[in-house]
């Protein structure tokens, strides 16, 4: 009996390794994915030095800074200083525990695995603002207050969009979502919600052309300006490990998720999960993309874009969908 | 209620087992990295000049303001979910009703926008 729980137990631990390792390395070729491109965009070489075609740079990189001084500044709330980047980076590891990577491939399987996430998301603000007042220098406070504004502002459009999308569903469980797309992706009967999601994800990530909280020319590196070494580290791979959960959020909601592009015979016989990492790719690229091709908003047009013109779009489009279904009586359930 | 929290389990392991990973590196980092403070390493950081005062001053009310309004739409969006979800049990009824909810808070969200809550100069 007992050993049934212990194998039980190790069976949960690495099925959650077998999701963490590969969350972990593909930040590491994220960060080169995005250097890579980000200097084809402008006519560099990028990395080019460790390992073939510099393909082990990130790696370099995070040896290099964990083997760094940790330094803790002497006006600092030294715990609530080290703990900020360690609740960031937990807080965007423990949103993929209900991510469905392919039919069955998912560590929960919880019935509300959407509201799962948009809870998680929204304890992410917590991190940063513990970070920008313990470290008790100008530059963190300023980038702390802007990111927190940001975040909750563009979160109310997510929110609606999520809503938009469950009226199509009818479930809060991700794998549901999924197979309710086996017809048409969503992305195509709410384009609109589709495009409002991605830009609140690129600025609830704090990407360009949205990155006032870490804006290098007037703020220095926003938030963690403070930070060194490890902790540094840890709020680095936090951000694109978030960035790739919004991919794969994106990728969840609006564009099928594991499903193949069309249901027909080479395209289907490509594991589900291969299908889902090709789109988070997708999606990823565009995030590097528009950092690569547009300039960064002005605070004022921020807060305008996000309560003025996504608000009241997204809240607008929850009442024409709620009544195109219910008018034409198609209300899933 | 165990098979219910059953599900729930796996996340838990997830958090402890992130939260490990996390602490380990910032421990690595003391072991690993030499550490050789100064005064004027552990100083905050200033451009040019000596960090005079605390950091932790006055903000801008609108910051302030914007949390108000977060919670506001927030907690619409949380009515919303359930809604959202049982729209094909609850019928028109439902529907209407959360419609007449939906035009109330339009209502004073047109109100802040004409207050001028909105606006960053």
């Amino acid at each position: 009996m007992l050993y049934d729980y212990i194998l039980q137990l190790l069976i949960i631990v690495a099925q959650i390794m077998a999701v963490i390792a590969p969350v972990l390395i593909s930040v590491a070729f994220l960060v080169y994915a995005e250097r890579k491109i980000l200097a084809l965009i402008q006519l560099r070489k990028g990395p080019n030095v460790v390992g073939p075609f510099g393909l082990l740079q990130s790696f370099a990189d995070a040896l290099k800074l964990i083997t760094k001084e940790n330094i803790l500044p002497s006006g600092s709330n030294k715990i609530v200083f080290l703990l900020a980047p360690i609740i960031t980076m937990v807080l965007s590891l423990a949103a993929w525990a209900v991510i469905p990577f392919a039919p069955g491939w998912v560590i929960s399987d919880i019935n509300v695995g959407i509201m799962y996430l948009f809870a998680i998301s929204s304890l992410g603000v917590y991190g940063i603002i513990m970070a920008g007042w313990a470290s008790n220098s100008k530059y963190p406070f300023l980038g702390a207050l802007r990111s927190a504004a940001q975040m909750v502002s563009y979160e109310v459009s997510i929110g609606f969009v999520i809503i938009t999308v469950l009226l199509c569903v009818g479930s809060l469980n991700l794998t549901k979502i999924v197979e309710a797309q086996q017809t048409v992706w969503f992305a195509i009967p709410l384009l609109p919600m589709f495009i409002i999601f991605f830009i609140s994800a690129l600025a609830e990530t704090n990407r360009l052309p949205f990155d006032l909280p870490e804006d290098e020319s007037t703020l220095v590196a926003g938030f963690f300006t403070e930070y060194s070494s490890a902790s540094f580290v840890l709020f680095f791979l936090a951000e694109y490990a978030s960035m790739i959960l919004m991919s794969a959020m994106t990728v969840i909601l609006f564009l099928g998720g594991w499903l193949p592009l069309f249901d027909i015979y080479p395209l289907n016989i490509i594991p589900g999960v291969i299908w889902f990492t090709i789109k988070i790719m997708f999606v990823l690229f565009l995030f590097i993309w528009v950092r690569g091709t547009f300039p960064r908003y002005r605070y004022d047009q921020l807060m305008r874009l996000g309560w003025k013109v996504f608000l009241p779009l997204s809240l607008f489009w929850v009442v024409i969908t709620a009544g195109f279904l219910v008018t034409f009586d198609i209300v899933p359930n | 209620m165990t098979i219910f929290l059953q599900e729930y389990l796996p996340i838990l392991i997830f958090i402890f087992i992130g939260l490990g990973i996390a602490i380990g590196m910032t421990l690595l980092s003391f072991i690993a990295g030499e550490s050789k403070p100064d005064s004027e390493k552990l100083s905050a950081y200033e451009c040019g000049f000596e960090a005079f005062d605390d950091a932790r001053g006055r903000f801008d009310v609108r910051f302030y303001l914007v949390a108000i309004l977060f919670i506001i739409f927030d907690l619409e969006v949380a009515f919303l979910f359930p809604w959202a979800i049982s729209l094909g049990s609850i019928g028109l009824f439902g529907f209407w009703s959360m419609m007449i909810f939906l035009l109330i808070l339009t209502i004073g969200f047109i109100y802040e926008w004409k207050k001028g809550a909105l606006e960053w100069e």
